[in-house]
C-alpha cells in the first residue's frame, strides 16, 4: 500500500491507501479556490516542465491536464501526436527518450495500451509518469475526480466543509456502476477509489461485459438494473466502448440500452438525491438518456470542471512534493 | 583419421549409465569403455569429462531460425550457433518463415543453408500453404526431400475439415503432424493468460480454452484418421490431462513442453515486460506445477525450446502491441535439469526428453537413415554417429546478455542463476562446443 503520491509516478489507484487518497482530495479542495481567482495561477510548479503525450485521442483529460499544469505555472511541453514523428514509425522509448532530451520533471501519458506509462517510466526512472489512461488498465485521475466530486457535492448538501469531511462521506455510501466494466478503466479506477475510501459497491452489466474474475473485485454484482436503482445514492454510467469493440459483446445497441440504459423512465425511479455519474463523452439514447443527461441530478460536467484541481493536486504532489515534504 | 575422446563422464544409456569414455573417430563412435580412451590415436582430442553426463546430442523439434525473412532476429547461421552452445546438435527449423517453407524451393534452400551451419538444421515444412490453412502444402514433395514434420505453428490449422484432410493425406507418407494449439477466435488478440491477473493489468486474455478446445478437436480427428500427431509447446493441465488420456487409450499421439512454461509463470507479465509475451501465454502456477510434474514422471515426451528470437526494437514496444516469443536454446538444458530436480535428476529422463524421444518424432535416429544429416539421440554405442553432448550438472552460472550466441536478445532468462551447463557439444564427430564456447 502507498500511503503518499508525494514525488513518486501515479500509475494506478489500486494501491493507494485510504491515507494516500484523502490527502490528493484535500490538496485538490485547496486549489479550487485559485479557480476562482482574477490571476488563475499559483507559482508551485514555476521552472518545471510537464510534457503531455496523448496517443489517444482524448479532449477532456488532454485539456484538464495541461491547464492545471499552466495553473501551477509549469512550462508545458505538449506532443500532438497526429503531427509528430511518432506517425512516421518512431517508438514510444525513441519519442520519449526525445522529450526528455528536452528537459523534463513530468510525463502525462496517455496510451492506447495497458502498462504504457510503467513502459515510461522504466525508460526515464527521473522523471515523474502520470498515467492519464493506458488501454483497459486504469485512469487514476478519473478516478480521483469521481470520488472527489462525490465528497464536494455530499458536503456541501450537508452545508459542512469537504476537507474536514475526510473520507466520512464514503462510509456505507452505496455506489452502483452500470455498462462495460469489462474494457472500462475508468471502472477499474473507480473501484479501486470507492472501495478505499469506505463506499460500498455494486455492479450492473451484460454478463459479457463483466470482467472474467469479478467474483475476486470486492464488489457485488446484481444481476438485474432495475432492482438496484433505488438502492444507490450513486449511479456511475460507463461508456459503451464501441472502438474496443464491446458492441459485438451484446446483441444490439437497443437491447443494451433496453436493459441497461439509464433511461427516463428509469430515471423517474431515482430517489431525488441519486446522484448521476458519467466520465464522457457519453454516448447519448445508449448508456444515458439525452434527457437524464440534462437533469440536475446528473453532475457530468462538474467532473469535468474538477478535473483541474484534481490535476493540480496530482501534478503538484507528484512532482513538487518530496517525500518529506508538508504542504 | 580425426578423433576425439570424451574421458570418463557419467555415459548415459537409454537404460543405464556407466562411468566411461567414449572414443569417435571419422565422425562415428568406434569404442565405449572403462579404458577406451587410455590409449587413445595420435593426435586425438582429449576431453576430460570427469562429473559430467555424456549422452547424445539434444535435438530441439521447435526452433525459429527467422531465415529467409527476419534475418534482423536471427539466421540459420546464429541460431545453428546458439543451438551448439545449449548442447543441441540438430534442430527443426519451424516453416513460419516470410515466405514460409511450403515448397521444394525453399526447403532446400534451408537445407543448403543448414548444411554448412555448425550442427544438423532438419526442417518441418507446412502443412498448408502460406501456413493460412486453407490449401495443403506439397507433403508428399516435402517428405522426397527428408522433410518428416509438418506444422503451420504460429498458428494452428483453425479449420477442423482441412486438418482432417491433412492427417489422411500425412498418414500413408510416414510423416507426422504438429499442432499449435490456440482457437484463433478464442484467443483472439489476447496478449496474456486470461484470468485475474489479465484482467488487473488490462490485458486481453488468451483463454487456456482455447488451446484445450484444439487440443480435444484434433484428438477427435486422431481417433478418426488413425495418422499421429504431436503437440506442440503444450502449456495447460488440462490439456496435459486430455493428451495423457488419448495416450492411454493407444491413439499415436506425443507432446512437447517449453521451458517457459514450466520456469515461468504468467506473474512475469506484470511489469509489462514484452520480454514474457509468448504463445501460448505463460499459465497460472498450477499450470506450471502440473507440467513440471509431467515432465518428471513422464507424461511429456520432449522438451523444445519454441526459440523465438526477434529483433530488439520489435520486442521493445507496448506489451500488446509487442510480437509473441522468447528465446530459448541457449538456456533449455539447464532449465530442464533444474525442473527435473536439479541434484536430483535422473539423467535417463533428461536424455530421453532433450535428445532421445524428440529425434523419435522427428525421424532423426540411425534406423531412420536421413540422406542429409547424421543420426542423432542414439544410445551411445559403437557405430553411432558422433553427435553428443558433455553436460556438467554442477556448474552454476547466471545467463547474461552477453553470452548470447543468438542475434536476438529476448530471454526471460538474463539474470537468472542456473544450475548444470553444456560444458561440450560434438556435432558429427567434430568439437563444436568446448569449455561451454563455441571453438
Amino acid at each position: 500500500m502507498i500511503e503518499s503520491i508525494r514525488g513518486r509516478s501515479l500509475m494506478s489507484l489500486h494501491d493507494l491507501s485510504r491515507a494516500a487518497l484523502v490527502e490528493i482530495l484535500d490538496t485538490a479542495e485547496s486549489f479550487v479556490e485559485v479557480h476562482r481567482r482574477t490571476v488563475k495561477k499559483v507559482p508551485a510548479l514555476k521552472g518545471r516542465v510537464v510534457a503531455s503525450l496523448f496517443f489517444e485521442e482524448s479532449t477532456r483529460t488532454r485539456l484538464s491536464f495541461e491547464t492545471a499544469a499552466k495553473r501551477l505555472s509549469a512550462d508545458v511541453l505538449s506532443l500532438a501526436v497526429a503531427s509528430s514523428s511518432v506517425k512516421k514509425g518512431e517508438s514510444l522509448r525513441d519519442t520519449i527518450a526525445t522529450i526528455d532530451a528536452l528537459g523534463i520533471d513530468a510525463v502525462v501519458l496517455r496510451h492506447r495500451s495497458s502498462g504504457a506509462a510503467e513502459q515510461v517510466s522504466r525508460y526515464v526512472p527521473h522523471v515523474r509518469v502520470i498515467n492519464a489512461g493506458d488501454g483497459l488498465h486504469q485512469h487514476p485521475t478519473q478516478g480521483l475526480l469521481d470520488a472527489f466530486t462525490i465528497r464536494q457535492v455530499l458536503a456541501q448538501r450537508r452545508g459542512v466543509n469537504a476537507v474536514e469531511t475526510g473520507s466520512t462521506v464514503f462510509e456505507g455510501l452505496r455506489v452502483l456502476i452500470v455498462g462495460d466494466v469489462m474494457h472500462s478503466r475508468v471502472a477499474r479506477s473507480d473501484i479501486d477509489a470507492y472501495v478505499a475510501l469506505g463506499a460500498q459497491v455494486r455492479v450492473a452489466a451484460p454478463g459479457t461485459l463483466l470482467p472474467m474474475d469479478i467474483d475476486a473485485w470486492p464488489v457485488e454484482v446484481v444481476g438485474d438494473f432495475e432492482d438496484a436503482i433505488e438502492w444507490a445514492d450513486v449511479i456511475g454510467l460507463l461508456r459503451l466502448q464501441h472502438e474496443r469493440g464491446a458492441g459485438s459483446f451484446v446483441p444490439s445497441l437497443s437491447e443494451f440500452t433496453a436493459i441497461y440504459g439509464l433511461t427516463a423512465s428509469r430515471a423517474r425511479r431515482l430517489r431525488p438525491e441519486t446522484l448521476i455519474m458519467h466520465p464522457g463523452p457519453i454516448n447519448r439514447g445508449v448508456e444515458l438518456d439525452s434527457t437524464v443527461a440534462d437533469l440536475p441530478a446528473a453532475i457530468i460536467e462538474r467532473q469535468v470542471s474538477n478535473g483541474v484541481p484534481i490535476r493540480m493536486a496530482v501534478l503538484y504532489l507528484t512532482v513538487a512534493a518530496s517525500p518529506s515534504e508538508v504542504v | 583419421m580425426a578423433s576425439v575422446v570424451l574421458r570418463n563422464g557419467l555415459v548415459v544409456h537409454p537404460d543405464g549409465a556407466e562411468i566411461a569414455d567414449v572414443l569417435i573417430v571419422d565422425g562415428r563412435i568406434a569404442a565405449v569403455g572403462r579404458d577406451a580412451g587410455v590409449d587413445p590415436p595420435s593426435g586425438c582430442r582429449v576431453i576430460d569429462a570427469t562429473g559430467c553426463w555424456v549422452g547424445p546430442g539434444f535435438v530441439d523439434l521447435h526452433t525459429h531460425l527467422r531465415e529467409p525473412g527476419d534475418e534482423a532476429a536471427e539466421t540459420i547461421a546464429s541460431g545453428a550457433r546458439a543451438a551448439a552452445v545449449g548442447g543441441f546438435t540438430a534442430v527443426l527449423a519451424m516453416p513460419n518463415t516470410e515466405p514460409a517453407l511450403d515448397n521444394v524451393a525453399l526447403v532446400t534452400y534451408v537445407l543448403d543453408q543448414g548444411s554448412r551451419a555448425v550442427i544438423d538444421v532438419a526442417v518441418a515444412g507446412a502443412i498448408t500453404m502460406s501456413r493460412a490453412g486453407e490449401r495443403l502444402a506439397p507433403l508428399a514433395e516435402l517428405a522426397a526431400l527428408g522433410v518428416r514434420l509438418f506444422t503451420d505453428d504460429g498458428v494452428g490449422v483453425q479449420n477442423a475439415a482441412v486438418m482432417r484432410r491433412a492427417l489422411r493425406y500425412a498418414r500413408p507418407l510416414g510423416v507426422r503432424l504438429a499442432q499449435h494449439c490456440e482457437d484463433a477466435a478464442l484467443a483472439a488478440d489476447g496478449s496474456m493468460n486470461e484470468g485475474a491477473l489479465s484482467s488487473r493489468l488490462g490485458l486481453v486474455g488468451r483463454p487456456s480454452i482455447a488451446e484445450e478446445v484444439m487440443v480435444a478437436r484434433d484428438l477427435v480427428l486422431v481417433r478418426s484418421t488413425g495418422a499421429p500427431l504431436h503437440f506442440l509447446h503444450v502449456s495447460t493441465a488440462r490439456s496435459l490431462d486430455l493428451i495423457v488420456r488419448a495416450r492411454a487409450e493407444g491413439l499415436p499421439v506425443s507432446c512437447e513442453v517449453a521451458p517457459h512454461h514450466f520456469t515461468l509463470d504468467e506473474s512475469a507479465c506484470a511489469t509489462y515486460d514484452a520480454n514474457f509475451k509468448v504463445n501460448p501465454p505463460l499459465r497460472s502456477s498450477e499450470d506450471v506445477e502440473a507440467i513440471r510434474r509431467a515432465l518428471r514422471g513422464g507424461d511429456v515426451d520432449a522438451v523444445a525450446t519454441d526459440h523465438a528470437p526477434h529483433a530488439p526494437q520489435r520486442k521493445d514496444l507496448p506489451f500488446d502491441e509487442a510480437p509473441a516469443g522468447v528465446l530459448g536454446l541457449e538456456h533449455a538444458a539447464s532449465l530442464t535439469y533444474e525442473a527435473l530436480g536439479a541434484v536430483g535428476s535422473d539423467p535417463q529422463r533428461f536424455f530421453a526428453v532433450l535428445s532421445r524421444n524428440p529425434a523419435t518424432i522427428a525421424q532423426l535416429r540411425r534406423r531412420d537413415a536421413r540422406p542429409r544429416h547424421g543420426a542423432h539421440g542414439g544410445a551411445v554405442e559403437v557405430g553411432d554417429d558422433g553427435n553428443l553432448v558433455v553436460f556438467d550438472p554442477s556448474e552454476r552460472w547466471v545467463a547474461r546478455r552477453e553470452g548470447l550466441q543468438s542475434r536476438a536478445s529476448n530471454s526471460p532468462y538474463l539474470g537468472r542463476a542456473l544450475v548444470g551447463r553444456v560444458r561440450c557439444t560434438v556435432v558429427n564427430g567434430a568439437v563444436v562446443v568446448d569449455e561451454g564456447g563455441l571453438t
